[in-house]
């Protein structure tokens, strides 16, 4: 349920505590030198891969490589059963159907963009029939946008209306909310929207559609993180984050974890709080878990190209 | 399914080899002292001992001005500023391929974790004698009253950043044409003798630089030796008084790098997370062994609560432990000494009436160890909030107006270093201007550039070293 607000949202957004940027970035670098090898390694990537939304949003994507791409959340290295399932696969609306036959009785989750995904420019009725749409076709998690253009004209409102209006579509869809952090381009912004996001009623706060540049950094998730951590304390509520786009190696997503662990505490440490929006990272996890346990590499080719 | 937790990542101390003793570098050899007197310096992560050097005594100093004072006359002061130049940018290329034995001896000697040695001193030493190498032939063009070398320079500098501290007197000295005789501190000796060994890997001319090792006596002959021209010295206010006495009515120049006891203002309207980072770096880098650490938090009434109760939290993910380790946040305490005084500071802030507070911290059985401790209800009368602790000890003052704040941070002898922490300009530009301290963070804390001078106001002491600035100090 969306929280009530003080009438003038942009009082209580603009009186949110400011954001340091050279501050926030000498943070997240140096977290990033954190050592993780070993055992802790091999139960980073575990993890990251339990947490992993696998992705294919092509205009190209086809019922086929949708159900490749199943396959391979379920079971991701055909070769070594003991690797964990991805948490979802994540489509668009009309692939949904399709991948949820593929994942039926697996228990690995549905994720779909929605809302005129990426740009979100259409109307509100075209958005909520969108969520309604993909809802209905078997979707678990409704990943949505944000009005960036109403967010950076101060139009406050109309974001955040929107967002109870989708979450109240979406029924029991989890509802990720996409930012589009690399449009609204300060960490101030991102920590305006986030708060908003919270506030409508977000299950998980989302980085980026992947579509544009920058996506996911480290410093714009940590700002993520700080929110949610925030939020919880000051509410009770816990809400997830999801970094998408960009996080190509494992190196990458256990610099997320790190980030996780000491920003927003153990309690983010699991797949239903924390989220990788992810294609390629998979098979450099399932590479490097090999190696952890053979103590070699093999080459691309022993990975699934899906 | 186990929980994502760091796993030990121990830097390898394979890359340095330590002899068991060291000699004197005088002349450009590493020779046995005169003195017998040796010392033994320990590895404060677990007592162990690492080397024994040689406690130099008066006919050591001796030999060594006098080799300093031959090499300034025969080569140095008459060699054309862009030759100086290429030693010292020769100096700085080996420093960095060397970096990673340098910045582990470093943690072996002092204590302080990898992460810092590895990722600040060391690319910092770099870096100065990168910068000052570049003004060697530019002198002419520096702005300064002078341009000529003054001599011969006696150096004397502490544990707390030991090779940091020679880069910041040695290359300045070398730039401008002046020969040194230096003495690291007793604790720390090991990086200064690995820079001795790259002085001569480098082919610095013999007598250039001389390091003579001792403790307090050898100090006070190289900063009493008639010979010296030019003292430099980095250290307590104590004993910077001893050298200001006894300098006094003489012809040699001084600058004095002393305590600090560093306020940290953090306004209402601060970027609140950024603070509290900015807090934790500010007394906890380098286990607060930090001459311009910011001891003294003075924060808002109004949002006291809120920011204590984060940097509490903050402070409790500090790792503390072996300082090899790569994810070690606080390392050890340099000394025995100098943990002995730390207890006894924190003591008397408890019976002074404030409150101390440390995380949850299993501290290591050998070693000297202290956890990050903070100290809230203290006021400008507390020990704790006037003598510098030199240690992971934060004492939290308020404050209601912003008069206040500038009031209580200037009311201390003290005058190196100062914070503050608002995203409005105005009153950014308001406070700093009235902050009598030599370096005013703004929005950050401890951070550090061989183009910015820094020193001090007051107590704690005078002259600048770094920048443009750093050069006034050696010519005359």
């Amino acid at each position: 349920m969306p929280d009530t607000l003080p009438g003038s949202l942009r009082a209580y957004l603009h009186g949110l505590p400011g954001v340091d940027e050279v501050g926030v970035r000498r943070r997240a670098a140096d977290l990033a030198t954190r050592s993780v090898k070993t055992r802790a390694k091999r139960s980073a990537i575990d993890l990251a891969i339990r947490m992993v939304d696998l992705t294919t949003l092509e205009g190209a994507d086809t019922p086929g490589k949708v159900r490749a791409l199943a396959a391979k959340a379920v079971r991701p290295d055909p070769a070594d059963p003991t690797a964990p399932s991805v948490a979802a696969l994540c489509v668009y609306p009309d692939m949904v159907a399709t991948a949820a036959r593929a994942l039926a009785g697996t228990g690995v989750g549905l994720a779909s963009v929605a809302t005129g995904f990426p740009a979100g420019r259409t109307s509100l009725e075209v958005k909520l029939s969108d969520t309604r749409a993909a809802v209905a076709a078997g979707a678990t998690e409704i990943d949505m946008v944000i009005d960036r253009g109403a967010f950076l004209a101060g139009d406050y409102r109309k974001v955040f209306d929107e967002i109870v209006a989708v979450k109240e579509s979406c029924g029991d869809a989890h509802l990720k909310v996409i930012l589009e952090t690399g449009e609204l381009v300060t960490y101030d912004n991102v920590r305006r929207a986030s708060w908003l996001a919270l506030r409508a009623g977000a299950d998980f706060i989302k980085t980026s559609t992947g579509k544009v540049a920058p996506a996911a950094t480290l410093p714009v998730t940590l700002v993520m993180l700080e929110a949610v951590r925030d939020y919880r304390a000051a509410t009770g509520r816990q809400v997830g984050v999801k970094p998408a786009g960009g996080i190509r190696t494992t190196k990458d997503a256990i610099r997320y974890l790190v980030l996780v662990k000491e920003i927003a505490g153990d309690d983010w440490l699991d797949p239903a709080w924390f989220r990788l929006g992810a294609s390629t990272l998979l098979n450099d996890l399932l590479m490097q878990r090999t190696k952890l346990t053979t103590g070699h590499y093999s080459g691309p080719d022993y990975y699934t190209i899906d | 399914m186990e929980i994502f937790e760091y796993a030990p990542a121990p830097e390898s101390r394979a890359i340095v080899s330590i002899r068991p003793s060291y000699d004197l570098f005088i002349d450009g050899e590493f020779v046995e002292a005169k003195s017998d007197e040796r010392i033994v310096t320990v590895n404060p992560a677990d007592e162990e001992p690492l080397a024994e050097v040689a406690a130099a005594g008066d006919a050591d100093v001796e030999r060594a001005f006098a080799a300093a004072r031959r090499a300034y006359e025969r080569v140095w002061s008459a060699l054309p500023g862009a030759e100086r130049g290429k030693y010292l940018f020769r100096i700085a290329r080996i420093i960095q391929e060397r970096a990673r034995e340098l910045a582990v001896l470093e943690s072996l000697d002092n204590g302080k974790p990898i992460k810092e040695t590895r990722d600040v001193d060391l690319p910092l030493v770099a870096a100065h004698f990168f910068y000052y190498a570049g003004w060697a032939d530019k002198l002419a063009h520096a702005g300064t009253a002078g341009t000529r070398p003054l001599g011969v320079a006696a150096q004397v500098i502490p544990w707390n950043f030991p090779l940091l501290m020679l880069a910041w007197k040695v290359a300045p000295a070398l730039a401008t044409g002046n020969t040194v005789v230096l003495k690291p501190a007793e604790t720390t000796p090991l990086t200064a003798l690995a820079f001795a060994e790259i002085c001569q890997e480098a082919g610095l001319p013999p007598g250039v630089v001389n390091i003579v090792t001792g403790a307090g006596d050898t100090g006070r002959a190289v900063v009493a030796h008639p010979e010296a021209d030019k003292i430099a010295f980095t250290g307590s206010t104590e004993v910077g008084r001893q050298i200001a006495r006894a300098v006094a009515g003489t012809d040699k120049r001084l600058t004095l790098e002393l305590g600090g006891k560093g306020a940290n203002i953090v306004y209402d309207d601060a970027a609140i997370d950024q603070a509290v980072e900015g807090i934790v770096t500010g007394i906890f880098f380098n286990q607060g062994h930090v001459c311009c650490a910011g001891s003294r938090l003075l924060v808002q009434e109004s949002i006291a609560e809120e920011l204590l109760e984060r940097l509490r939290a903050r402070i409790s993910l500090l790792r503390l432990g072996d300082p090899l380790d790569k994810n070690t946040d606080i390392g050890a305490i340099n000394s025995a000494a100098q943990l002995a005084r730390i207890r006894e500071l924190t003591l008397a802030g408890e019976s002074e009436g404030a409150t101390g507070w440390s995380p949850a911290c299993p501290l290591p059985e050998r070693g000297y160890w202290f956890p990050p401790t903070v100290f809230t209800g203290v006021t400008q009368a507390h020990r704790i909030a006037r003598e510098e602790i030199f240690g992971p000890v934060l004492s939290v003052l308020t404050f209601r107006t912003p008069d206040e704040a500038v009031a209580k941070a200037n009311n201390t002898p003290y005058g190196l270093s100062a914070g503050v922490w608002t995203e409005k300009g105005s009153l950014m530009l308001w406070t700093a201007s009235r902050l009598r301290a030599g370096v005013v963070w703004s929005n950050t804390f401890n951070v550090f550039d061989p183009a910015s001078p820094f020193g001090g106001y007051k107590e704690s002491g005078y002259g600048r070293e770094g920048g443009r600035h750093g050069l006034e100090a050696y010519l005359g």
